[in-house]
């Protein structure tokens, strides 16, 4: 899992806006929901890069973008330098397969009537030219054996398998192409906690193992850290701050990423009579209508005048501007701070399920 | 408060799964054999696809077998009427109208004297041919455009599902009155062209609102994100998945085609005599139900026994492309 300083993927200005229209016979755009709303990140080759954020954030847009399963309204996408939001036809057939995506539910991302077989060889019908014809069952039958699973169950159905089995038949497929990068949608979210475990560790192994880099997204913040080299917290399709895993975790600068780090579940009952807990007030904007200047001044309880005309770039805080430690990261905050809100004594012996915000189902 | 960081890793292991290191360990013991069906308990064979494994299901099952025999012999007894029935079902003579049964005649005789036996045997050429020729037409050209509209969406998606609400609004048997009044020909095609031209909205209804559903599924999205054409979608993705409702409506559509030949022969703008159908026996012999009831039941027996085979076997096929039901 050594990042390495080659980016492999590098985003600036992505935005996804869906327009709101009203008639029937005559559209009027009335509006937009802005999903995604200006995301830069870079991802270095064998780097983890983990976003999280409560439901509704644009995360789930951010990684159909990434897949080219959306084109953004702005904003680039480059695969080693490659602009990829712009392609059609074979230049995005050929991007396709080094950029692969996991999906958050192992009970619809497998077609019910396509047997395990078809499901994980499908990728080299589509792409002829990536395994010989002859050659396609024995490589379905060793990537079921990567992944875990017995490689005799190819002719079964998704639905003889548990859900665990089933993601890492989804895993499988994504493998098929060798790609370089994989964005997993919140791939355990829908698990239960010992399974999420086992699916953590395959793709941990599998990184080492194919040399992939990943875009990890979920809402689970325990989960993340476990996983990825350097974190990003988005709120209302924007990032707000990003770092190294210990940067965010245990020096976070931005008011958002300390409310969502103090919602981790504490087991211990000492630790938790101690420790902050930070209540935002009110719910999360609409998309439609994001408030002015930083989108997060309305539950933000330093929020000032300065928040309300000026957006906050995503960058060192002044504040910390020329110094040095864990507190140096990008955060888009004015009044960034540092404040401690992971307790330190016991949070270890925890279970894994540490929920944001509220265990959302739906895609974030 | 003593300095220690969070350690999520630890936190995962907890769970009694052991970190990674651990991890082919738990794998041996996690990963129970799926619950074991008819399949999966013998070698890796050859690989199998969904029609096959439909094929191989519905071979063993009994009803199939039963419904498809008797569309078999109906399918038969349309080709090559003459094989079971000798004479002609036009030669009748008046002097044995409304008789029993006798001798060449097991099922007896109608008002007009015809043999009923030769009638009903003759007749089935008609109604299998408007029943599968009506529903093979609505089908196809329902679930194509319907299937379209409900994939690619926008204008032609609006467009298509005005016209549909057009052709709902017309009420059936006042337009083969009026359509089919002016059509001279006295064979099935204007009847068969009639049922496609008022049946395909209902079928394209279906397809559309079942393809929207599938569409939405996220092995859609996955085959995408692997580079799929709208083409594979289509076919290996949507269509498996959408299918079993029209397969549903179209046996039950069937039968009331086949009924809906009757009505409007009974009516006198289907077929017309000298045509023989089992629509015209049963208006035909409806009054005589009391001096006659053979003449009104041999073909409507016959029309219930093959609208229900048609629909049974459109259930079992339903069932065998469930891989869920194995």
């Amino acid at each position: 899992m050594a990042p390495s300083s080659e980016p492999i993927l590098q985003v600036s200005g992505l935005v996804k806006h869906y327009p709101l229209t009203r008639g029937v016979l005559f559209r009027k755009q009335i509006g937009a929901v802005r999903a995604v709303d200006g995301v830069d990140f870079t991802l270095g080759r064998g780097e983890t890069l983990g976003v999280v954020g409560e439901s509704g954030c644009g995360k789930s847009t951010v990684a159909k973008l990434l897949c080219n399963l959306e084109r953004p309204t702005a904003g680039a996408i480059r695969f080693k330098g490659e602009d990829i939001t712009r392609l059609s036809g074979r230049a995005l057939k050929a991007v396709r397969r080094n950029i692969q995506m996991v999906f958050q539910d192992p009970y619809t991302s497998l077609n019910p009537r396509m047997t395990v077989g078809d499901i994980v060889g499908e990728p080299y019908d589509i792409h002829p030219e990536a395994a010989p014809k002859g050659d396609r069952r024995r490589r379905v039958q060793e990537l079921l054996d990567v992944v875990g699973l017995n490689p005799e169950y190819v002719n079964r159905y998704p639905h003889q398998f548990s859900g665990g089995q089933r993601q890492r038949i989804g895993i499988a497929r994504g493998l098929a192409l060798r790609p370089e990068v994989i964005v997993a949608d919140e791939p355990v979210s829908a698990l239960d906690v010992s399974v999420q475990a086992q699916v953590i560790n395959l793709l941990d192994r599998l990184q080492s193992e194919f040399d992939l880099s990943y875009v990890f997204i979920a809402h689970d913040l325990s989960i993340v850290r476990h996983i990825s080299d350097r974190v990003g917290v988005m709120y209302l399709g924007r990032i707000m701050e990003t770092g190294r895993d210990a940067e965010i975790y245990d020096h976070p600068t931005h008011p958002y990423t300390q409310a969502l780090l103090s919602a981790v579940p504490v087991p211990d009952p000492e630790a938790r009579d101690r420790r902050e807990r930070i209540i935002l007030a009110g719910d999360v904007p609409s998309p439609t209508n994001i408030p002015s200047g930083c989108r997060f001044r309305t539950r933000c309880w330093k929020a000032r005048e300065r928040c309300v005309v000026e957006v906050p770039a995503l960058a060192v805080p002044e504040a910390f501007r020329g110094g040095t430690g864990s507190a140096v990261h990008d955060s888009a905050c004015h009044f960034a701070e540092e404040l401690r809100v992971v307790p330190a004594q016991g949070a270890a012996e925890g279970p894994a399920q540490g929920v944001a915000e509220e265990n959302g189902s739906g895609p974030g | 408060m003593p300095e220690q960081p969070y350690e999520p890793e630890r936190a995962i292991a907890g769970t009694g799964m052991g970190g990674a290191m651990d991890l082919a360990a738990s794998e041996a013991t996690t990963l129970e054999p799926a619950p074991a069906g008819p399949l999966g308990t013998g070698p890796v064979g050859k690989p199998r696809s969904l029609w096959s494994d439909a094929w191989r299901d519905l071979r063993r099952n009994p009803v199939f077998l039963l419904c498809a025999l008797v569309i078999v012999f109906l399918v038969f007894v349309s080709l090559w009427p003459s094989a079971i029935a000798s004479g002609s079902p036009l030669t009748c003579d008046l002097a044995r109208s409304q008789d029993g049964p006798g001798p060449g005649a097991p099922f007896g005789y109608d008002g007009q004297g015809c043999n009923v036996y030769t009638r009903t045997v003759y007749g089935a050429r008609t109604s299998v041919t408007v029943g599968v020729l009506a529903t093979l037409g609505v089908s196809v050209l329902g679930s194509v455009l319907g299937g379209l509209a409900g994939y690619f969406g926008g204008v032609w998606d609006a467009i298509l599902s005005r016209i549909t609400d057009i052709f709902f609004a017309i009420p059936v048997v006042l337009g083969g009155l009026v359509l089919l009044s002016v059509v001279t020909s006295n064979t099935v095609w204007p009847v068969i062209g009639f049922m496609v031209l008022l049946g395909w909205p209902q079928i394209s209804r279906i397809a559309r609102g079942s393809v929207i559903t599938a569409k939405q599924h996220d092995y859609v999205q996955a085959a995408r994100a692997l580079g799929a054409s709208d083409t594979r979608i289509l076919l290996r993705h949507i269509a498996p998945n959408a299918v079993a409702p029209v397969i549903v409506v179209a046996t039950i559509a069937l039968g009331t085609y086949i009924a809906l030949e009757a009505t409007l022969s009974y009516l006198g703008v289907g077929l017309k005599p000298p045509s023989v159908s089992w629509g015209i026996d049963i208006s035909a012999a409806s009054p005589y139900i009391r001096n006659a009831p053979h003449a009104l039941l041999w073909p409507s027996g016959a029309l219930a026994v093959t609208v229900l085979a048609f629909i049974m076997l459109g259930d079992a096929v339903r069932d065998a492309l469930d891989p869920k039901l194995r």
